[in-house]
């Protein structure tokens, strides 16, 4: 018997383990559970002072600790944790030697404000600047930040605690980042360079100084009060995204090599596409061409026509721009279809995980399949009369789900969507 | 033991290739300059530190728009500068219809701080002014809403589309020396499979920056006082960061020769690794597995990205020992070290080598270099990061 390929002749890609960490909790059991009981995990920042700040609430993961805290630290941790969950469930390889590379969606890293005031504390004067600061960092005394202030640091210690092959990739398609790194997961199997690749999406970065870049691109909600009803997805009142924090990991395996080792095969990563929009750094070309390129190349990828899908995970940041157009290059690829389609986001519930989304609302897609139902949009009280999607509101919805698209955009023209299914198509 | 290549591999042509650094830009600049041994350094600005500080160079020839140049910080022009030069050499600037499919992968650090943002909240810091909302209040009032788009690793790409129009897909990789191989990696890998048809492949890094210094200043990274050529700081190892923006177009050979492209040579090869440092000897061991994938004969030239810092140099060395008929050359000495550049611009030096049928001349006092006669038709590319990450490349004469 000869191998299974997809319609393009290429092996084909399972998900044979999942992981996730989000504001609702840690693991796929409790997060399905909040999610589909459409329960928020945005709360008021506690973490830091929030005086001064015009957006005082996030998801942020408050039940997992490190210390010294970093938000590059957290990431780290978050990331640990949904990868150990997709490993237990892939139950493959031995402990700590994964038989595939690891491909790994992080927030760039930097040095963060409590180590740099540290720093300005270790100088020993009221009135200083970075010459200053250079004669004391050096010696030792700070060596365990360059360390953790690499951009290679969490990839670098995942790889070594999981035992993935070869060099790790980080990597940063801004807001696309998670779904990035599941594309270049199945690109590696579709080469056959490797039978399992490790794609994880992380993001532990709600610290002031991200809040504030964030806010004064004018991208956040500020409707503070109460925290919970602040991500508006395709509401009419919608005023921009809740940062959030968490971390979704897929064990991506060939299907034939899954197959032979007896493994479950939780779903298909059927296509992946991509395509830049080079109009503007932090918006979309008004056309949305580029939008809808991506959707249609994901289509192809997977040999599959708009009526095939019937389920839409929608980047739906609850920015004003964001959902437009998303509504209006989704209606130009479904067509006639898009009424039939239930459009739901996540990010209502959970926020925007930045680098981890596209992770984080893939493992969700690829529940949402296996228990055919289909997680709500909340805080759906005013629909946009502009937004004319089937959207999921308020409360949870038993379908019928064979094939899901995700999306995910993000700054810098960053656009990529994932199609996911059930069975191989 | 040479790695398979699956059935049917692409054969893989550079066909473009732009650098900008300390020693000037294009490629005849940096030919002359490799031949006439200049090293541009300033010992001066960042005192004791040493930095290869980018030349003077007019941003408007490759970035037409000053709205476009204001919204970048150096790094990003640094790099979308590179990336101009190389469409150029390529023949594809201005090509809608290639650049519309381009893929593109470029290896980033970010994060170009606000030096007197940073300075005058510290300051006020140690002042003993910490009231609660303090911090938040002072970022919220003095940084510039820009400036995000200009930290972000993936703003370097972004900008790249949007001066270059290169909008087929777009990736940044991120940590530092590996970010690059990687790129070079999967970019190749892509268009052996026939998954990619033309890539732009490269970096950029602005050496001249002291929150940079800080941060490697944190390990003891930094060259200080006097240079020295890589080979000679062993008892004071340590880098002198660089500026520079290297880009390369690949394209599969097929591709090429339909748009009756020339090609500068071929990339057969790129292999990378990430051993675990624990043990000295490490990355002598790991560049070694390295070589027995590259398949190469016993002698031959071989440009290195090392980085002077100890003890991965000393453990460069060790591996170099192994194989005492190549003929090295250290980027790192001429350019300083660019972080996530300097694999580029050992891929791109090496092309340029074969292309103009000799290699540059040796800038070593201790020996390790050695003169080379004759036009090179194969050349290995080695970069082993740092603190991790080690890679290495096959660039070939196309016969």
């Amino acid at each position: 018997m000869s191998a299974p390929r997809d319609k393009l002749g290429r092996p084909i890609v399972v998900v044979t383990g999942m992981g996730i960490v989000t504001s609702l909790g840690a693991g796929k059991q409790d997060n399905w559970a909040k999610l589909t009981a459409g329960e928020s995990g945005i709360r008021t920042v506690t973490r830091f002072p929030i005086d001064g700040l015009k957006t005082t609430m996030a998801g942020t993961v408050d039940f997992v600790t490190v210390d010294p805290f970093s938000s590059t630290g957290l990431s780290e941790r978050l990331a640990e944790m949904a990868t150990g969950e997709a490993l237990e469930q892939a139950a493959i390889g031995a402990k700590a030697d994964f038989p595939g590379p690891l491909f790994l969606a992080v927030a760039p890293v930097e040095v963060e404000w409590p180590q740099r005031l540290e720093l300005g504390r270790a100088v020993g004067k009221t009135e200083f600047g970075y010459e200053d600061m250079l004669r004391v960092s050096g010696g030792g005394r700070f060596t365990a930040y360059h360390r953790r202030f690499m951009f290679g640091s969490i990839a670098s210690h995942l790889a070594e605690t999981f035992g993935t092959k070869g060099s790790p990739i980080s990597l940063s398609t801004a807001c696309a980042s998670g779904a990035t790194a599941i594309q270049l997961g199945v690109e590696a199997i579709r080469r056959g360079e490797a039978d399992a690749a490790l794609c994880v999406g992380t993001d532990g970065s709600v610290n002031p100084e991200a809040m504030v870049r964030f806010s004064l691109l004018s991208a956040l909600s500020t409707q503070n009060d109460p925290p919970q009803a602040a991500s508006r997805p395709f509401s009419k009142n919608r005023d921009g995204f809740v940062m959030a924090e968490g971390a979704g990991a897929m064990v991506l395996e060939n299907y034939e090599s899954a197959i032979a080792r007896g493994a479950k095969i939780l779903g298909v990563v059927a296509g992946c596409g991509e395509l830049t929009d080079s109009f503007h750094r932090t918006r979309s070309s008004p056309d949305g061409k580029p939008i809808i390129g991506c959707m249609r190349k994901t289509l192809a990828d997977a040999g599959l026509e708009p009526e095939q899908i019937d389920h839409i995970n929608a980047h739906g940041t609850a920015t004003p721009e964001n959902d437009k157009m998303e509504y209006n290059t989704t209606a130009v690829v479904f067509g006639d279809h898009l009424p039939k389609i239930p459009v739901s986001s996540n990010k209502s519930m959970v926020g925007h995980t930045i680098s981890a989304a596209g992770a984080v609302e893939a493992v969700f897609s690829l529940l949402t399949l296996e228990h055919q139902r289909i997680p709500p949009t909340i805080n759906y009280e005013i629909p946009d009369p502009a937004i004319l999607f089937d959207v999921v509101g308020n409360k949870a919805r038993d379908a019928k789900v064979t094939a899901v698209m995700s999306n995910s955009f993000g700054f810098g023209g960053q656009n990529a969507s994932l199609i996911l299914t059930r069975e191989p198509v | 033991m040479t790695e398979p290549k699956s059935a049917g591999a692409k054969e893989v042509w550079i066909t473009g290739i732009g650098i900008v650094s300390s020693l000037g830009e294009g490629l005849d600049a940096h030919w002359d300059a490799l031949n006439a041994g200049k090293i541009n350094i300033d010992d001066k600005r960042f005192a004791p530190y040493i930095v290869h500080p980018l030349a003077p160079v007019t941003f408007d020839a490759q970035i037409p728009k000053k709205g476009d140049q204001r919204q970048m910080e150096a790094w990003q022009r640094i790099g979308t500068y590179a990336a101009g030069l190389a469409l150029d050499s390529a023949g594809v600037k201005g090509n809608k219809e290639i650049l519309g499919r381009m893929d593109m992968i470029v290896a980033a650090g970010g994060g170009e701080r606000d030096i007197a943002v940073d300075a005058s909240i510290l300051s006020a810091d140690a002042k003993g002014n910490s009231s609660p909302g303090f911090l938040n209040e002072r970022l919220m009032n003095d940084l510039r809403p820009t400036l995000f788009l200009a930290q972000l690793s993936n703003l370097l790409a972004g900008n790249i589309a949007i001066v270059h129009g290169v909008c087929g897909t777009s990736r940044t990789f991120m940590g530092e020396e590996a970010a690059s191989i990687d790129a070079a990696r999967i970019a190749l890998a892509r268009i052996e499979a026939g998954q990619s048809d033309i890539a732009l492949v490269g970096a950029a890094h602005n050496g001249e920056r002291s929150d940079l210094l800080v941060l490697y200043e944190f390990g003891d990274f930094n060259l200080t006082e006097k240079f020295s050529p890589v080979w000679q700081r062993e008892d004071r190892g340590g880098f002198a960061l660089g500026s520079a923006g290297c880009f390369l177009v690949l394209e599969a050979r097929e591709h090429a020769e339909a748009r009756g492209a020339k090609p500068y040579a071929k990339l057969t090869k790129v292999v990378a690794d990430l051993a675990q440092r624990k043990q000295p000897g490490t990355v002598t061991k790991s560049l070694e597995a390295l070589w027995l994938k590259l398949g190469v004969g016993d002698s031959g030239t071989l440009i290195t990205g090392a980085t002077g810092v100890e003890p991965v140099t000393s453990d460069e060395k060790a591996f170099l020992r192994q194989h005492p008929r190549f003929a090295v050359r250290a980027t790192g000495t001429i350019f300083g070290h660019t972080l996530e550049t300097q694999f580029p611009l050992g891929l791109a030096l090496a092309a340029l080598s074969i292309s103009r049928g000799a290699l540059f001349p040796p800038n070593d006092p201790t020996g390790l270099e050695v003169e080379k006669a004759g036009s090179p038709d194969q050349i290995v590319v080695v970069g082993a990061g740092h603190w991790q990450g080690e890679g290495m490349a096959l660039v070939e004469a196309i016969k």
